[in-house]
């Protein structure tokens, strides 16, 4: 890059108007400095919100108790952090499964005729919005069993994860050298045990990766929740039951009348935060330690 | 019923944890919510350890849907159900009699923002007007005429309503209907209208329709009474059908639903508006929970069916007592007597409960 | 690909092998027939669900219908519609230019820790929730937009300036305004990373020609640089669009949630998601099949949108050009 520079400030131009054409550089140069700081800006401006409000809003009732009434001291959130890790842990459990065999199929089978159209459709579920997700699993499993539960909750943010996890995936996958997949061969073991047993392991790095990102984009999906989870005001272990979860507490509790509960948002905000930074955080620390 | 069609996922569950513990879960109406889950709640499992109960005050629409949809112990409404809502729900759920059970009435209240302007009369032509959005600046001649002396600002009306299906909405349609011919041939009343205002907002629940109105200067909304007091927010006094200037509180209330018609079944499909009594404030509704009298229909247990009574009861005896404290009208001993003979005839799978 | 033949010497027995492996690919084959599955279901979902309101209505009925009335049962989708992509625009709009400075900052300019550092804080605004971003607008922006917008109008009214006041609409934070910032705030992230990446996979060659020829830095950005990787930027920009045609909760916290037409700048609008967070609780028979029919038309768009965003993507990949 040095080199090219010493170039173009080297090199006279024919026409002569170089000044105007060194100004505007200097122009565009700020424009995009500027630019860049209207990107970060905003980023700055929601996390100290979050953080100066969720801080002083932090106490260890938050983290020991439940639902209470106001009167009654108003609790804590107990309840929405035991739901939220329980539908996200079965969630990656269901959306991990799910998400390992499409990158599998894709990277592993490239030929396979299904793949064209299970891209495509991976990419659509990707982009389509957590709230169809969310209607979907309504319509098929909360009606069926006739009452909201985690589960149902749990299976949204599956199909949440799932296109990011086969996304993932198939890229690690596809970055162990094929040498490897034929020296398993050789030795004669079965595909799926050189798939297994060797290209999966190879990869564990990456695909930690895919899955922490699942996760850290399903923890704060609310919008799918209004549908399927629902909501309780008790720390509930029976995922057949209605679940709360900290993102639908802040939905919810975001226009309550109570300062209390706004305050009570804004923890679950630096929680959820947290949570997602931590996981992203792991995310980058794992891609750069084994990669 | 499909009540153990989820027994492959028990695995998952974790079941049993807390077993001991009856868990209710009920859902609906945000009017009463307060009500609910600050005094009735607490309370009633101070005195019902065993029994736990979980309200979610997602609008009165949303409860009835999920009372229909049989996944709620109780749902919970300030709109009665209609007749053909009724004949619906009885037919997906065998014919089982559809029980509403009356809690409390409260007033509700025309909430505003106004700075420097504490005190705010509106009569139904002028009220009705701003709805419709042909009143759309608080210095308008016709709010002016009302209000000598007090000095209204030149801010655009913004008129919040609800975004959810809402009994409250209900309610307020309902006086609306009743005083205005205008809004009853272009909007009717129903738990969610199509609001006709130049400047609408709509915000989720009582909760979100006071904070609407609390941030936004130039802003009027309806809320129940309790929502105004928890939120400090400034009530219009309103002219009631004999002429009389009323504020909403719960002596108002009060003078304006005794001696109301109860019918048998308890319902009031026309809630209780612009009242005759001289000193009754004109926007009062009842509120409910409705039960299915055949308990299997929701309960999954006679446990749980039992515990649905308990509660009911409890609310119709003692609980009572928690409803001045929170500022809501108490149901009249003739009313509470029948809703409680209701409660009794509570069956599971065909027997009586008690 | 060599290995999709490899040649096999036998050492495990030849049951576990071929059982082994067919087993293996049935099953992996099973679950990702599921994840078409589920993109098929929601679809038909959607489109039975939702046949009864366009049955009802007419398809242009019932997207051209100004009105929805739940009293009278009417129900017309175009209120969200509009609220959906103008929004969606707005923010796109406003998101444009410093997504792409950012990128082009990044990839032409920024020295590499710096680099890093916009890197992650476009990451960390992707994977912020949208609830939080929700939450700050209700409870932050709103109010201090709503202090620009009433000076914007007092000023207004002050110079008699008396047809603007029906477009600028009630100045009271929570709307289209506060909902068309949050949005674009959102979508930077998406709009950034691809013309990011097409940036950084334009060839040197490129530019040391440009400059060559006694360009200037900026010179050879626009000349040389940007257009080679306009097909990434495009798709950028589309995928944006997708996600605040979706976004959900942080559009309905802030939104307002106003049906009525005609939208002001400043005043309440609404959206198709907000439309379903906002009335599927509650919603039965015909309203229930309108709200569907609502989320078809969304499913329908992003569906379409996310494809365009692929095929220029490909597109772009093989060739650089569009």
């Amino acid at each position: 890059m040095t080199q090219t520079q010493t170039v173009s400030q080297t090199s006279i131009p024919r026409d002569g108007n170089l000044g105007r054409r060194s100004l505007w550089n200097k122009v565009m140069l700020g424009l995009l400095v500027l630019g860049s700081a209207v990107v970060v800006l905003p980023l700055v401006v929601v996390l100290a919100s979050v953080f100066i409000n969720g801080l002083s809003a932090l106490s260890l009732p938050f983290f020991t108790r439940s639902f209470e009434a106001v009167s009654e001291g108003g609790g804590g959130l107990l309840h929405a952090i035991v739901g939220t890790l329980m539908m996200n842990v079965l969630a990656l459990l269901i959306g991990g499964l799910l998400g390992l065999a499409g990158g599998i199929l894709l990277s592993e089978y490239p030929d396979h005729p299904l793949n064209p159209t299970l891209r495509v459709i991976s990419d659509l579920l990707n982009g389509l919005p957590a709230l169809l997700k969310g209607l979907v699993i309504y319509t098929v499993v909360v009606t069926a069993t006739g009452q909201f539960s985690g589960l149902a909750g749990a299976l949204a943010l599956a199909l949440v994860m799932t296109p990011i996890i086969l996304r993932a995936t198939e890229g690690v996958l596809k970055l162990v050298p094929w040498s490897v997949r034929e020296a398993g061969l050789a030795l004669g073991l079965p595909r799926w045990r050189v798939i297994l047993s060797l290209v999966l392991p190879a990869a564990a790095a990456g695909i930690t990766t895919g899955l922490m990102l699942g996760f850290a984009r399903a923890a704060g999906e609310a919008a799918p929740m209004a549908f399927t989870a629902f909501g309780s005001n008790f720390v509930n272990f029976d995922m057949t039951k209605p679940t709360e979860s900290l993102a639908y507490v802040i939905f919810k509790y975001a226009n309550e009348p109570s300062p209390l509960r706004q305050e009570q948002a804004w923890a679950a905000s630096l929680v959820l935060t947290l949570l997602v930074l931590v996981a992203s955080l792991l995310a980058r620390y794992v891609t750069r330690r084994y990669q | 019923m499909n009540k153990h069609v989820l027994a492959a996922t028990a695995l998952l569950g974790l079941a049993g944890f807390a077993s001991a513990q009856i868990t209710l879960s009920g859902a609906g109406a945000t009017f009463p919510a307060p009500l609910y889950t600050e005094y009735y709640i607490p309370n009633f499992q101070r005195a019902n350890p065993n029994i736990r109960v979980s309200y979610q005050a997602v609008g009165s629409g949303a409860g009835i849907r999920q009372f229909t949809d049989k996944v709620v112990a109780f749902g919970a409404s300030d709109a009665p159900l209609t007749d053909a809502q009724i004949a619906d729900i009885r037919r997906g759920a065998n014919n089982s009699e559809v029980l509403h059970i009356p809690t409390a009435l409260g007033p509700v209240s025309v909430i505003y923002n106004l700075p420097g302007v504490n005190e705010l009369r509106l009569d139904p032509a002028v009220l009705s007007d701003i709805f419709l959005g042909r009143i759309i600046r608080w210095n308008d001649r016709r709010i002016s005429a009302l209000n000598p002396g007090v000095n209204l600002p030149n801010l655009l009306i913004s008129a919040a309503h609800r975004s959810d299906g809402s009994g409250t909405t209900f309610i307020f349609t309902s006086y609306l209907t009743a005083i205005s011919e205008q809004w009853k041939s272009r909007v009717g009343a129903g738990q969610s209208v199509n609001w006709p205002a130049f400047s609408g907002l709509g915000g989720r629940g009582n909760a979100g329709v006071a904070a609407l109105v609390n941030q936004t200067p130039g802003a009027i909304g309806y809320v129940e009474l309790k929502y105004a007091i928890e939120n400090d927010l400034k009530s219009a006094t309103l002219r009631n059908a004999a002429g009389n200037w009323i504020r909403p509180s719960l002596a108002s209330a009060v003078e304006a639903t005794s001696g109301i018609d109860v019918p048998a079944d308890l319902r009031l499909p026309g809630q209780v508006v612009n009242t005759r009594d001289p000193q009754g404030y004109p926007i009062v509704g009842m509120t409910w929970m409705l039960v299915y009298r055949e308990q299997s229909v929701t309960a999954r247990s006679i446990e749980q069916a039992r515990a649905v009574q308990t509660f009911l009861r409890w609310i119709l005896t003692e609980g009572q007592a928690q409803n001045e404290r929170a500022s809501y009208v108490r149901l009249s001993p003739d009313v509470a007597r029948r809703a409680l003979a209701l409660v009794d005839s509570l069956t599971f799978n065909g027997q009586p409960l008690r | 690909m060599a290995a999709s033949t490899p040649p096999i010497q036998n050492s495990a027995s030849p049951l576990y092998r071929a059982f082994g492996d067919r087993l293996f690919v049935y099953a992996v084959l099973a679950l990702c027939l599921m994840i078409i599955g589920i993109v098929v279901l929601m679809g038909w979902q959607l489109a039975t669900g939702g046949s009864a309101a366009l049955l009802q209505f007419g398809l242009g009925g019932f997207i051209g219908g100004t009105t929805w009335d739940p009293v009278a049962n009417i129900f017309g989708a175009w209120p969200f519609i509009v609220g959906t992509f103008v929004t969606s625009v707005a923010a796109l709009v406003l998101a444009f230019f410093p997504a792409l400075a950012v990128a082009i900052f990044a990839v032409e300019y920024a020295p590499r820790w710096l680099g890093n550092v916009l890197q992650y804080s476009l990451e960390l605004l992707a994977s912020l929730p949208s609830v939080i971003y929700g939450l700050w607008g209700l409870l932050v922006l709103a109010p201090a937009v709503r202090g620009v917008q009433q000076n914007i109008v007092a000023w207004a009214l002050e110079n008699q300036v008396d047809w603007i006041i029906p477009i600028l609409g009630s100045p009271i934070g929570i709307g289209m305004t506060t909902a068309v910032i949050v949005l674009a705030v959102m979508v930077i992230p998406y709009a950034a990373s691809l013309a990011k990446d097409s940036i950084a996979l334009v060839p040197s060659a490129q530019r040391e020609a440009s400059y060559a020829l006694g360009a200037t830095k900026w010179e050879v950005i626009k000349n040389a640089v940007l257009p080679y990787a306009r097909g990434g930027i495009l798709a950028g920009i589309i995928l944006g669009f997708t996600r605040a045609l979706g976004e959900t909760m942080a559009v309905v916290m802030v939104i307002g949630n106003s049906k009525n037409l005609p939208f002001t700048l400043f005043g309440s609008a609404t959206t198709i998601p907000s439309a379903i967070v906002n009335e599927f609780g509650e919603a039965q028979g015909l309203q229930l099949s309108s709200l569907l029919a609502l989320g078809l038309i969304l499913f329908v768009i992003s569906a379409a949108m996310n494809l365009l965003a692929a095929w220029i993507v490909k597109r772009m990949s093989v060739d650089g050009r569009l």
